[in-house]
């Protein structure tokens, strides 16, 4: 959507200039950036809609233990009828067991957030290392991690995973490797691409020049170029973190002791939700899928937006 | 000793099969507090042969002969001892400084990296000290430390990459082109700042410039190259006013002088580009564009012969014996 622009006074002489410690000044510098960045944000609209989204579906999952006390998911404390359609007492109506969907999806949201996250975090972290790597190492080494990549992007994903899922075991820190493991490929890809065109910048012969050896090239003037990037790049994989998880716990590879947003989908349609017309019982998690993965889109665009100084000089 | 020399150095490309010589057997030297000026057009080794004092060449490049400074030569010294003495001991302003600074860093921060990459001992408050100190040095305000490269001007800029070269306290300045795609007033107050310095500091620098009018005022020698070789050297002033190797005057003459009555008539020029490294004419290598070439330049390769304070490798200035 629209660019956030920072008003020229607030550039980065606005640190007051005094007989201030060393320390001072860089605390009072991170309070400058972390206040124009807030500014900026607040001025991006989309930025704005995705980010009370999430803090929406966050509160939900943190306050779901206190609404629904975790015996409403136990089967056998079904309060209501199987297939009850939305009422005053279940607002999203039952499911199969007479369970609330309304504490499904709530007590879902809770594993569908962390595994989306906690997914992402590894694989942003395999993806950004072993992209940056290849990009700088131009002999053997970065052929050999660039071959790798290319091996795991042309594994169809879904089976490896479900091979994986199925070596590995179902539980909630399994799933996690699973869709962090085959899900860096493409973020590898983007950034040994962004990595190779900064190599070539002249700043970076400077740093060589400077005496610079691979780690501090790597880590203090790639990655910083490349970090809008990897940023833009977090949000999408977010999304389709969670979307895996959807997928596998959809086909009953997800940890068996919770809730997820797809288990809820997975017990939906083998209980035959779709021809007992049952729309509550599907449609609730799958609106709270498409929430959230838009939510991390609109806002992943609008910190890509504010983050690239260049965006912000013209 | 000198600073810095070059004892016959020589650098090959190794392109397509093909070996490309971009530098053939070059001997120089540079004192401390002394200034030496390398002149040529585009592609006849200038930066190739500078890129070699901190061993920055391409890793395809072969290097022969020695490049010692300091008495010690740095094309053999191990990856630790090179990257131990890139920067502190010699340092570089890089041709085009806009380019030369990483977007995404704060200028103070980036000049202070040489520092706290060579000193460990060196805290980020007293390394910010003397950031400050190097921008009033090139006569920018210390407070500038916070901006980013791109709310610099151009001159601003050039003057922020010669303050990094002092970062370090170097005994060598190598200045590649430092004051190109800068106006002439900025030009001006470039190349002030860096005689100054080298005059108040007593620091070696090698200045490489296409442009000799430049390079006379700001060096005490100059080398002129063509096609990977010296072909004059001699004191600044005697090669801009009276240069005797026929692409040296050409050179010289493409600069005109104002109020010098000679240029106003007689544009100057030289046609014709540099050759490919890759595919040298036979003898002398400028016979093909030089206007006093006769037909043994085209069979035999002069030496360099010496003359007084002045060197020169052309069969015909070489045949008329003392200095025009």
């Amino acid at each position: 959507m629209s660019a956030p622009t920072v008003p020229p006074e607030s550039g980065p002489l606005d640190v007051p200039a005094g007989p201030l410690s060393a320390r001072g000044i860089i605390w009072a510098r991170r309070r400058a950036a972390t206040a124009r960045f807030a500014r900026a944000f607040g001025q991006s609209r989309s930025g704005l809609l995705g980010l009370a989204i999430l803090v929406l579906f966050v509160v939900v999952a943190l306050i779901a233990p206190w609404v629904f006390p975790r015996s409403v998911l136990d089967v056998t404390q079904a309060t209501g009828q199987p297939f009850e359609p939305p009422s005053r007492e279940f607002p999203l109506g039952t499911d199969d067991s007479g369970i609330s969907v309304l504490a499904l999806v709530m007590w879902g949201a809770r594993i569908s957030l962390l595994v989306g996250l906690a997914a992402t975090v590894l694989s942003m972290f395999i993806g950004t290392t072993v992209g940056i790597s290849s990009g700088h190492f131009r002999g053997w080494f970065g052929s050999a991690l660039d071959r790798l990549t290319d091996w795991f992007l042309v594994i169809p994903y879904l089976p490896l995973a479900i091979v994986l899922a199925t070596v590995l075991g179902r539980s909630l820190l399994n799933i996690i490797i699973v869709i962090g493991v085959t899900s860096w490929p493409g973020t590898a890809r983007i950034i040994r691409a962004q990595t190779l065109s900064v190599e070539g910048r002249p700043y970076l012969e400077r740093a060589k020049a400077l005496g610079a050896g691979n780690v501090h090239q790597m880590t203090k003037h790639v990655l910083p170029n490349v970090m809008p990037l990897v940023l833009a790049n977090t949000t999408l994989a977010v999304s389709i973190s969670i979307l895996s998880e959807t997928t596998l716990s959809f086909l009953g590879l997800g940890d068996p002791d919770n809730v997820s947003w797809g288990s809820i989908l997975e017990q939906g349609f083998a209980s035959g939700a779709i021809s007992l017309n049952a729309w509550w019982y599907l449609a609730a998690p799958g609106v709270c899928v498409v929430l959230v993965v838009l939510s991390f889109n609109l806002i992943g665009r609008a910190i890509e937006n504010i983050l690239d100084p260049r965006e912000q000089a013209a | 000793m000198a600073l810095l020399e070059f004892d016959d150095v020589s650098v090959t490309y190794h392109s397509r099969g093909a070996d490309v010589p971009a530098v053939r057997n070059v001997t120089l030297s540079v004192d401390a507090g002394e200034t030496l000026g390398i002149a040529g057009e585009s592609g006849c080794g200038k930066s190739t042969l500078t890129s070699t004092v901190l061993k920055l060449q391409p890793k395809t490049a072969k290097v022969t002969g020695e490049v010692r400074l300091d008495g010690q030569n740095v094309q053999t010294l191990s990856w630790g001892k090179v990257r131990a003495l890139r920067w502190a001991r010699a340092s570089m302003v890089f041709q085009g400084a806009m380019h030369a600074l990483n977007p995404v860093q704060r200028i103070g921060d980036q000049m202070s990296e040489p520092m706290l990459l060579h000193d460990g001992t060196l805290s980020k408050g007293q390394a910010d000290t003397r950031v400050g100190e190097l921008l009033e040095m090139v006569g920018l305000p210390a407070r500038r430390a916070g901006a980013y490269p791109h709310q610099l001007s151009g001159g601003q800029k050039q003057r922020v990459m010669i303050a990094m070269a002092l970062a370090c306290k170097p005994q060598l300045i190598v200045a590649d082109e430092p004051t190109t795609a800068l106006d002439v007033m900025v030009q001006a107050q470039v190349l002030d700042v860096l005689s100054g310095l080298v005059r108040d500091l007593g620091v070696g620098m090698v200045f490489i410039s296409h442009d000799l009018s430049v390079l006379s005022s700001t060096c005490d020698r100059i080398a002129v190259m063509y096609a990977g070789r010296v072909v004059e050297e001699g004191p600044a002033e005697q090669i801009f006013d009276n240069p005797k190797h026929p692409y040296a005057a050409a050179l010289a003459g493409a600069f005109p002088r104002i109020g010098d009555t000679r240029f106003r008539y007689a544009p100057a020029g030289l046609p014709g580009d540099p050759p490919f490294p890759g595919d040298l004419p036979s003898g002398c290598a400028f016979h093909p564009r030089c206007p006093r070439a006769e037909a043994r330049c085209s069979v035999t390769e002069p030496e360099l012969v010496t003359h007084g304070d002045r060197t020169t490798a052309c069969l015909v200035v070489q045949d008329q014996g003392a200095p025009a």
